[in-house]
């Protein structure tokens, strides 16, 4: 394999891994201050890409069509929060997770009343549609290289929320005792609120950024879902820097897996058997690495009980 | 009481049986189709398709039962079995999905119950694995990939990238390419299944020295690929079959489309007067052009009602020569069935192309003429 081969290849599990991070800060904020899991977190996904959809449809605007995805994900975390998810808080897992698997049931087939059952389109903008030159003369998708930037910057919007704001100290005081700051006058039902619906919110941006590249159709949030579950179990559950460090891990393996694994099982198989098994094996590559993270770090790369 | 109870059960019973005798030319249809999920868009065109030809004979003894498997096998076992059992449907039909068809269709026919499938066409049900009451009115599934391993001979490419998901219709694809194609294959790669990135296997095309690409990618899958093909800057031929640019996925792909070669046993320019009165009846009900997954139903549907007229459908036997005879007028032109109940039909190269702002197909020419399946000759079927 080529040098700029091999560079193309990690630039393109940096921008994986940048995507899954937008699903999976939202995932992990939302479980390690309410101690909720949202299965439906996928759904609001859907909802960012199919709000981006419509209204670029409509304006012809993309730009609007990503701030549309924002507000409608928000609103709709919003609205999940006080109607369902806020009677769950003191409930078991369980639970939960049946409640958010109707939720997602209930979306899925909301958005297709709505939307009807064929996927819509959506596009990147003209000036990110084509390819970039980078350095050496090799071609990069200009929208890709404007994902990363992006969430580059999220990344760092919500390293400076939670650690430099009076509300990120009080989601880091939830965190650690949630009876204890309500005890001292913070009304928790609120923070909880805000939480889910900057958790929603960002999923519904990584919805609305993905779709411009994928296909913006009903279900389309659930295997990304799983994904971000993954980020979040190897980083940490509740770590927003756990996050970023495990979604670039995960982008990155699964992307060298994807291309690297046929070509080593070819060197002792003939070449049918050899895709056959590297295609198999680099389906599981971002779970071995899950199973060998959590024998030496149970509680994921960043721990918070540390 | 108990006495009250038996009399109103024999009554109905006997009202049963006498109804059933009068109404020995219609039949009950049971259809199992994807209306939910992801892939809902080729079961409604399926369903659209198969409705509009029921409406259009104006039969009122053929009732049509529909019910949605939201793509789960599990959920068609179980609608199957009610059908069969409570419902007591006389056909069954309507399976888009490989992976379903083999968990309904074996079990359907051992109990005697015709199938028409208006979609899937796996190869275990078209070779030793086929039977007498399974009728496939679309495609096996190998077809269309086979169209375009022999277009790729005749536009000179010699050196294809193929790609495919790793799963079993995935694996028929590039086989199926690669029986007819006879150049050099610059890569094989088999994707995930409900892969929605493909970043690392176009930086990998780009790096191959292809001179073409041919993907099979059903559903979503395709538009992501096309779309981020698109934008990679790589410029090479591509080619697939009809799955990734039927009419109701061009739309979501956009104008990365255009220009697209793919393979399909129907296509809306098929000139025929059965084809324009199709697409002419089929938008003016549904107010969108109809898919070749729509033909499929419609097509489905009609080679059921002519066998009706033929056979009375409680005798299985007789009912399952009525269909093989293929009396029907099909959007495609000529179709007939093969020995083991599968087409043998023409299937065309088209090209994506615009007509005013919707993309749509333009047939190019033909790609493979009475083409018939490889399965067949394993078939003891005559």
């Amino acid at each position: 394999m080529s040098t700029t081969l091999l560079f193309e290849q990690l630039l393109n599990g940096l921008q994986y891994g940048v995507t899954l991070f937008l699903m999976a800060a939202g995932l992990t904020l939302v479980f390690g201050v309410m101690g909720l899991i949202n299965l439906a977190h996928g759904s609001l996904y859907m909802i960012g890409a199919f709000a981006c959809a419509a209204v670029a449809a409509a304006t012809g605007s993309f730009w609007l069509g990503l701030v549309a995805s924002i507000v409608a994900a928000g609103f709709a975390g919003v609205l999940i929060e006080m109607f369902v998810i806020r009677r769950l808080y003191d409930r078991d897992h369980l639970d939960q997770v049946l409640a958010t698997f109707a939720l997602i049931l209930i979306l899925s087939e909301g958005c297709r009343m709505v939307f009807g059952s064929f996927p819509l389109y959506l596009d990147a903008p003209g000036f990110l549609a084509g390819p970039v030159t980078l350095f050496g003369g090799f071609q990069y998708s200009a929208y890709r290289l404007a994902i990363i930037l992006v969430g580059g910057l999220v990344a760092l919007g919500l390293y400076l929320l939670i650690t430099k704001t009076r509300l990120g100290i009080r989601i880091r005081a939830g965190e650690a005792d949630r009876e204890m700051i309500a005890a001292l006058g913070v009304n928790i039902a609120t923070l909880y609120t805000i939480v889910f619906a900057i958790g929603a919110a960002l999923a519904g941006f990584a919805g609305a950024m993905m779709g411009a590249i994928q296909s913006v159709q009903v279900g389309m949030g659930e295997p990304v879902l799983i994904l971000a579950f993954v980020v979040i179990v190897i980083g940490g559950i509740g770590s927003i820097k756990g996050a970023l460090i495990g979604s670039i891990l995960v982008g990155v393996v699964d992307t060298l897996g994807r291309v690297t694994l046929p070509g080593f099982f070819n060197l002792f198989m003939d070449t049918a058997a050899a895709n056959s098994v590297g295609a198999a094996l680099s389906s599981m590559s971002i779970y071995v690495l899950m199973a060998v993270i959590l024998i030496f770090k149970p509680e994921g790369l960043v721990s918070n009980n540390a | 009481m108990k006495t009250l109870k038996t009399i109103m059960a024999s009554a109905v019973a006997m009202s049963l049986a006498l109804g059933g005798s009068a109404m020995a030319e219609g039949a009950k249809i049971g259809m199992i189709t994807t209306l939910s999920g992801g892939g809902a868009g080729l079961g409604v065109d399926v369903r659209d398709g198969f409705m509009l030809a029921i409406e259009q004979a104006g039969r009122d003894d053929v009732e049509v039962v529909i019910e949605d498997d939201a793509q789960k096998p599990e959920l068609a076992v179980q609608i199957a079995d009610k059908m069969i059992q409570s419902e007591k449907v006389d056909i069954l039909t309507g399976i888009i999905w490989s992976n379903l068809a083999m968990a309904v269709v074996p079990s359907a026919v051992a109990q005697g119950k015709i199938y028409v499938s208006p979609n899937a066409g796996p190869s275990a049900l078209a070779g030793k694995g086929c039977n007498a009451n399974y009728f496939n009115v679309a495609w096996q599934n190998d077809n269309l990939h086979e169209a375009m391993g022999a277009y790729a001979n005749v536009a000179e490419y010699t050196n294809t990238f193929i790609l495919a998901p790793n799963y079993p219709a995935g694996q028929d694809a590039l086989n199926g390419f690669k029986r007819e194609y006879r150049g050099q294959l610059a890569g094989e790669v088999f994707t995930k299944l409900g892969a929605t990135d493909y970043a690392a296997e176009i930086a990998q095309i780009r790096d191959s020295g292809a001179d073409s690409v041919f993907f099979f990618l059903p559903g979503g899958m395709g538009i992501a690929f096309m779309k981020q093909y698109a934008a990679s800057g790589v410029d090479l031929p591509v080619m697939g079959p009809a799955f990734s640019f039927d009419q109701g996925i061009l739309g979501a792909v956009g104008d990365a489309a255009l220009g697209v070669r793919n393979s399909s046993q129907w296509s809306k320019d098929i000139d025929n007067e059965t084809n324009n009165a199709f697409v002419a009846s089929f938008q003016e009900k549904y107010d969108r052009l109809p898919s070749l997954y729509a033909s499929q139903g419609f097509d489905a549907a009609n080679l059921i009602l002519s066998a009706l007229d033929k056979a009375d459908v409680k005798d299985t036997e007789a009912f399952s020569a009525a269909l093989k005879e293929a009396d029907f007028k099909s959007t495609r032109g000529d179709f007939k069935f093969g020995n083991n109940n599968h087409p043998i039909q023409d299937i065309y190269v088209r090209e994506v192309v615009k007509e005013g702002d919707v993309l749509t197909n333009k047939i190019l020419g033909l790609a493979l003429t009475d083409h018939q399946d490889a399965y067949a000759v394993d078939c003891p079927l005559q």
